[in-house]
């Protein structure tokens, strides 16, 4: 440890101070001082003195003001990418419609002016009476990550680092412990031995993440989607900390994307493209599903392991699957009610 | 500027009406402010070389700040690091500080309660780094006024970060009332009126307990993470925060002994040796504990405890952060329980360095990263932080001894009445016997 050099407290008062071994001490504590000028000693006088100290005091003070702005010049580059609107911008519960309408057009035409693509950003609200739930059945899953891809594509996800909300695992048979999993399996599916298991958000009933959120950017939608207002998010990742299925991504950076791969259906609460320092997450292709359309994921499987529906219509294919296979949920002894299921045939 | 302790002006009786009192407050700050920057060629040296490393770290967070959170080590899978670490430790140190405030106030431990406002100034620095590491932990800095409540949205009560806000900042304002208080009072001679900062005192006690009670809340209570999934890791953030403070201040005290010549302090740091030769124990029995229930239990529960003790699947990134953080406790525990410890400085010190810096490895990089190694779905994905983490940590650190530096200073000057309320004839209070002291009823 370094010591504290505190003025011996019986020192004569500083302004007297007549030792002439400190002429070059003038840097007031600021920065890289190069101001080391060699005055000439003191005289003993202490009026001269005290003028040479408060000059010298004050190259110090703006040397230091000077490597303070230099310092933290990188965040001016910053304050170019965030408007004063964005800045300002309310959270998406607190907008008014008009103010809703603002926020969309500014978004895209942001979105073009950074990315260079024209985009639709919609808000589709939750149907009334709806309740959205997945199922997958394991019996029929290959392994062959189209439905990752398919994520990837429909959701403008950052391309250098392949990012997708669904991971799948390859599990070995007898067993359910992901420990014995390997997500990075490269090889033909689907092995004899193994089978998989793709994981995603599972849109608990009672999300860790939500709770844990310290300003509510995120929360749990009417039809049981969670969502994260990505312009409320101050990327404090603690979501990403609580949620026990690994579903929640940060952007680490801005996210980058060529203009002619842009999926220009867009919407707020889902794939627009998100800024960098937030948090996101899979939304069920909100943008998608709440139009009456399936999530890509479900549209990309070749092997129809995916089931997604209305869980409160008594008549649809999920409810159907809840109650006719032989289902489970992932960690149900944590006690969140995922409403992602897995199945199996027989 | 002005000189603040001309010394014929205490003398002279002030004719004109007082000033108000928030004026004379105001003034007395800014003459601590104007007082603070001078000082001797050490202190310059010091003081410039600290600058140097925080501007550093300023420059690296506006380049994260700028470019992102890549520059970071983290990933999706150990989505915090460094910087969480450090504030963990660091809300412990903050409260650590109570270790002098206890003794002084409950037990009226006299010599003790002469230089209790070292403990405080150290809360409030820590407090300060603390709020800094979280704040360079945030993807977006420039949103920190969506927590400000009335302002923002403030999860409360549900989000216990909330509730760390709340406690953090509430123990920031509470230790800067009562040192403020205390130096003003002494700053215009006059003796401190018990009831304005004795309350604030006891609330202190009970709030240095919340905040490292909730600060582990934030992490104890998410049932997604097995290895911070524990009802033992509040009280063992206590233990070993009642470690690390007191070390903390058994060196400080030193230091400024040896800075201004003058010895006081003897009995304190006698009373924190004995402190922490419990304290230092009891958080070792619970680590004991924890290492025995992991490992006796086993199952997948264990594999973040076989990852940060043995390495798991070949992956053995922590390995030499935990057994060093083991040695040195385990070393300064066999010092700590040396007589010898109350007779010479040099093991005394030894031992305090060994525990606070194993303290910082154990409930940083020991206790946040495992809980993230192997990830929610068992991937195991290794974090070693970035040099701009590194850069960052260095800066507030700087930081943080700068400000505990100048806070150190001011009450030196205070009490010396080198820094005295030149304007108004009041008593002359005697010099201190000691260059620190508090010198309330």
């Amino acid at each position: 440890m370094i010591a504290f050099p505190f003025t011996q407290s019986t020192e004569p008062p500083l302004m007297n101070d007549p030792d002439p071994d400190k002429p070059g001490t003038p840097c007031s504590g600021h920065g890289a001082c190069a101001c080391g000028a060699s005055a000439p000693p003191p005289s003993g006088e202490s009026h001269g003195d005290s003028t040479r100290r408060s000059v010298l005091k004050g190259i110090g003070a703006t040397l230091g003001v000077a490597a303070y702005a230099k310092a933290l010049a990188p965040l001016t580059e910053l304050t170019q990418q965030t408007s004063m609107d964005e800045f300002l911008q309310k959270h998406y519960r607190e907008l008014t419609k008009e103010e809703l309408a603002t926020v969309l057009a500014r978004l895209t035409r942001e979105t073009k002016e950074q990315y260079g693509a024209e985009v639709t950003i919609s808000d589709p609200k939750p149907p009334e009476g709806v309740k959205f739930g997945y199922a997958l059945n394991l019996s029929i899953c290959n392994g062959c990550r189209k439905c990752a891809e398919a994520c990837h594509l429909e959701n403008n996800h950052d391309r250098p680092s392949h990012q997708s909300y669904i991971r799948v695992f390859e599990m070995t048979k007898g067993s359910m412990d992901f420990e014995k999993g390997n997500v990075h399996y490269d090889h033909p599916v689907p092995q004899p031995d193994k089978y998989y298991m793709p994981v995603q958000c599972q849109q608990c009933e009672l999300p860790p993440c939500v709770d844990v959120c310290p300003v509510e950017a995120t929360w749990k939608e009417r039809d049981g989607i969670v969502v994260v207002d990505y312009n409320w998010c101050i990327g404090c990742r603690y979501c990403e900390a609580a949620c026990p299925y690994h579903a929640r991504r940060f952007n680490w950076q801005k996210p980058e994307i060529a203009a002619a791969e842009i999926n220009p259906d867009q919407s707020y609460l889902s794939n627009r493209i998100r800024p960098q320092g937030v948090m996101e997450k899979c939304t069920f292709c909100l943008h998608r599903t709440r139009n009456g359309r399936l999530p890509a994921c479900l549209e990309a499987c070749p092997t129809g392991a995916r089931v997604f529906g209305d869980l409160n219509d008594p008549d649809s294919e999920i409810r159907w699957v809840l109650e006719n296979k032989r289902v489970f949920v992932l960690k149900e002894e944590l006690g969140l009610k995922p409403q992602f299921f897995y199945f199996f045939d027989e | 500027m002005s000189d603040p302790a001309s010394p014929e002006a205490d003398a002279r009786p002030m004719p004109s009406p007082p000033l108000p009192e928030w004026r004379q407050y105001a003034r007395f700050l800014w003459n601590a402010v104007s007082q603070s920057v001078e000082g001797g060629w050490k202190f310059y040296v010091w003081m410039t070389l600290l600058t140097a490393i925080f501007l550093v770290g300023a420059n690296a967070w506006a380049v994260q700040v700028r470019d992102g959170m890549a520059l970071t080590a983290m990933s999706d899978h150990v989505s915090w690091g460094l910087y969480i670490a450090n504030f963990t430790f660091l809300v412990g140190l903050a409260a650590g500080g109570v270790m002098m405030v206890i003794p002084a106030y409950l037990y009226h431990d006299e010599q003790m309660h002469d230089i209790v406002i070292i403990g405080e100034l150290l809360a409030i620095a820590a407090i300060i780094m603390s709020i800094m590491f979280v704040v360079c932990d945030l993807g977006r800095p420039d949103r920190f006024w969506h927590m400000i409540p009335g302002l923002g949205k403030f999860n409360f009560p549900v989000s216990m970060l909330t509730w760390d806000v709340i406690v953090l900042n509430g123990y920031l304002l509470i230790n800067l009332h009562i040192c403020g208080y205390l130096l003003y009072m002494r700053f215009r001679a006059r003796p401190p009126v018990a009831k304005l900062y004795v309350p604030a005192v006891l609330l202190s006690i009970v709030w240095a307990i919340s905040i490292h009670t909730v600060t582990a809340f934030l992490y104890c209570g998410l049932g997604g993470r097995p290895f911070w999934n524990t009802a033992l890791l509040a009280p063992r953030f206590l233990a070993s925060a009642f470690v690390s403070g007191p070390a903390f201040i058994i060196v400080a005290i030193q230091i400024i002994r040896w800075q201004t010549g003058r010895m006081f302090g003897e009995g304190a740091i006698r009373t924190l040796v004995s402190i922490i030769r419990i304290t230092i124990l009891v958080n070792l029995l619970m680590v004991v504990s924890e290492v025995f229930v992991e490992f006796y239990t086993g199952g997948t529960h264990t594999s973040a405890a076989k990852y940060l003790y043995f390495g798991l699947h070949g992956h053995n990134e922590l390995v030499p952060w935990i057994w060093t953080a083991l040695g040195f406790t385990l070393v300064a525990v066999v010092l700590f329980l040396q007589p010898e410890v109350n007779r010479r400085p040099v093991p005394l010190n030894i031992a305090c360095l060994l525990a606070f810096v194993g303290l910082w490895i154990e409930k940083g990089m020991g206790m946040i990263i495992p809980a993230f190694v192997p990830s929610t779905l068992h991937e195991i994905v290794e974090y070693r932080p970035s040099l701009t983490e590194w850069k960052i940590t260095a800066g507030i650190w700087a930081l943080g001894f700068m400000i505990y530096t100048l806070l150190i200073k001011i009450t030196i000057d205070v009490h010396s009445r080198k820094l005295r309320d030149a304007s108004g004839a009041r008593t002359i209070v005697p010099e201190d016997a000691l260059a620190v002291a508090s010198e309330d009823g």
